[in-house]
């Protein structure tokens, strides 16, 4: 009987997160395209509903029923499994992100994540580290130039902003003295990570920023040069995973910014799984706000601010923040 | 106890079955690919097996990051060529009489030990104390192993460094 509530919970839990995931990256869609419209002194999508608010299921609906092609010389097989890796490995990450305390429900205490793995980081890296397959094995299974040259650069790029992003949460781990997402936001609890580790919260934006293939770091999609990169032989409802895929990814690296810099879920007054949503989106806006000020890095300048700034400077960060705890 | 061992069967057969796909596939994606889900396969084994640090390792390094770099490779080769790039058979004799020499040392390991009779209890290994008894008790093969490893980044820098500075060479030369 308790197995089987305990199911029921689980269920509850994923069906809720899920929900919330796929709605908010519909939303974000449009969110940044209304943004992005202001900052750029134009109005963005307005027609569909108030304020354009229904455009996102416009898309939806646009999307399902467009015809998913395949190019003929493509690699049918690996062409039809790329986008689903991206979306999948996206959505999986989330499985340890905590969203508020434990709450007691009829006796017994159920805690307010998917799974408290006690190595949540390492199981989020793993994910992103298999997320590049997607990326990488998309552009190639297209069998075009751009395609090809966009997932190239796309691993490339992923594989070097790896190294800094896992590098720059070393000192995290050390603070909270565990790998554990739960364990992390628990010893924030006092006061948030981003006031001890300064250092380490730019290079984990920065990183996370190129992880997500995003302006400035988009050179794996670099519209004017690769027209759309890797996903460019891609329609229909597998180019959507693909855009699913980038926008569930901005909200985990949102919550895992919260998390491991933010106090995660802690704040006065309000419910905490609010909190850790506003933290999401305040990110997630942070990225746009970004995305329409900066323009796109040269492939040496990208190389030479991973490998030559941020590697040595998480290092040093590591090396000072042992010092500092011994 | 019989759903871990069911599972266990399962991704023991998922292993050998993606393994053996990968070495035998003549399209070196494909192969890459396999591999990649072998190496998912071991690291749900570790998980299994109460290793849960290992597994996100394995996943990690191999699955992630060696793999990655294969596919690097192979994605700059021309797709057409794919048919030439593949060893003849002959070659193959080498490989199989190893593995067969290191399957049979395995099995004789394996069978002689007397641990291994004993059924395996669901257990899960903190990754504190896999770190405390990694540097504690095995601390020289780990010095051995980083400087080994050192000596590898040591050697990739100087190749690099070698190479540019011939390219540097023989451009001034041709100026001159």
């Amino acid at each position: 009987m308790t197995v089987l509530l305990g199911f029921l919970v689980l269920f509850a839990k994923l069906a809720v997160v899920l929900g919330v995931l796929l709605f908010l990256a519909a939303y974000l869609v449009w969110v940044e395209r209304r943004f992005l419209g202001r900052l750029q002194v134009r109005l963005g999508p307005n027609r569909v509903g108030l304020f354009g608010l229904l455009q996102p299921l416009a898309d939806a609906i646009k999307l399902i029923t467009k015809e998913d092609t395949v190019p003929a010389e493509a690699d049918r097989f690996i062409f039809l499994l790329a986008p689903a890796v991206v979306a999948v490995t996206a959505l999986l990450m989330f499985a340890v992100v905590p969203f508020g305390p434990d709450i007691t429900l009829g006796g017994h205490a159920i805690p307010m994540v998917i799974s408290d793995i006690n190595i949540g980081l390492l199981f989020v890296f793993a994910l992103s580290s298999l997320g590049i397959y997607g990326v990488a094995l998309g552009g190639w299974a297209s069998n075009s130039k751009f395609s090809l040259l966009g997932g190239i650069r796309g691993a490339a790029q992923m594989i070097s902003y790896e190294l800094a992003l896992g590098l720059s949460l070393v000192p995290i781990v050390m603070l909270a003295r565990s790998f554990s997402l739960v364990d992390i936001v628990n010893a924030q609890s006092r006061i948030p990570f981003i006031v001890a580790q300064p250092v380490s919260f730019v290079i984990f934006l920065l990183s996370a920023m190129a992880e997500s293939k995003r302006i400035p770091f988009d050179l794996p999609e670099a519209e004017n040069e690769l027209g759309a990169g890797f996903h460019t032989e891609y329609s229909g409802m597998r180019f959507g995973l693909f855009f699913i895929g980038e926008y569930v990814h901005m909200q985990v690296l949102g919550a895992l910014i919260a998390v491991f810099f933010l106090g995660g879920w802690h704040g006065p007054f309000l419910p905490p799984a609010v909190w850790l949503l506003i933290k999401i989106i305040l990110v997630a806006l942070v990225m746009i706000w970004v995305r329409g000020t900066l323009p796109r890095l040269r492939y040496d300048q990208l190389m030479a601010l991973g490998w030559k700034v941020l590697v040595p400077a998480a290092l040093v960060n590591i090396l000072v923040t042992g010092v500092l705890l011994v | 106890m019989l759903l871990y061992t069911i599972l266990f069967y399962l991704l023991s057969a998922l292993i050998l079955a993606a393994t053996g796909l990968a070495v035998t596939r003549r399209n070196l994606v494909h192969a890459v690919v396999y591999l990649v889900i072998s190496f998912f396969g071991s690291a749900m084994l570790f998980y299994l097996l109460g290793a849960p640090f290992l597994a996100a390792l394995e996943v990690i390094i191999y699955a992630g990051a060696v793999m990655i770099l294969f596919l690097f490779i192979i994605m700059m080769l021309r797709v057409a060529d794919f048919e030439e790039q593949m060893f003849p058979p002959g070659q193959s004799i080498p490989a199989a009489i190893l593995a067969l020499g290191y399957l049979g040392i395995g099995a004789v390991l394996i069978f002689s030990d007397p641990g291994s009779r004993a059924p395996l209890l669901p257990a899960a290994a903190e990754p504190r104390v896999f770190g405390s008894y990694l540097f504690v008790k095995h601390w020289l093969a780990i010095e051995v192993v980083s400087l080994l490893l050192l000596v590898a980044l040591v050697g990739a820098l100087y190749i690099g460094r070698a190479n540019k500075a011939r390219t540097v060479a023989t451009v001034n030369k041709e100026n001159v």
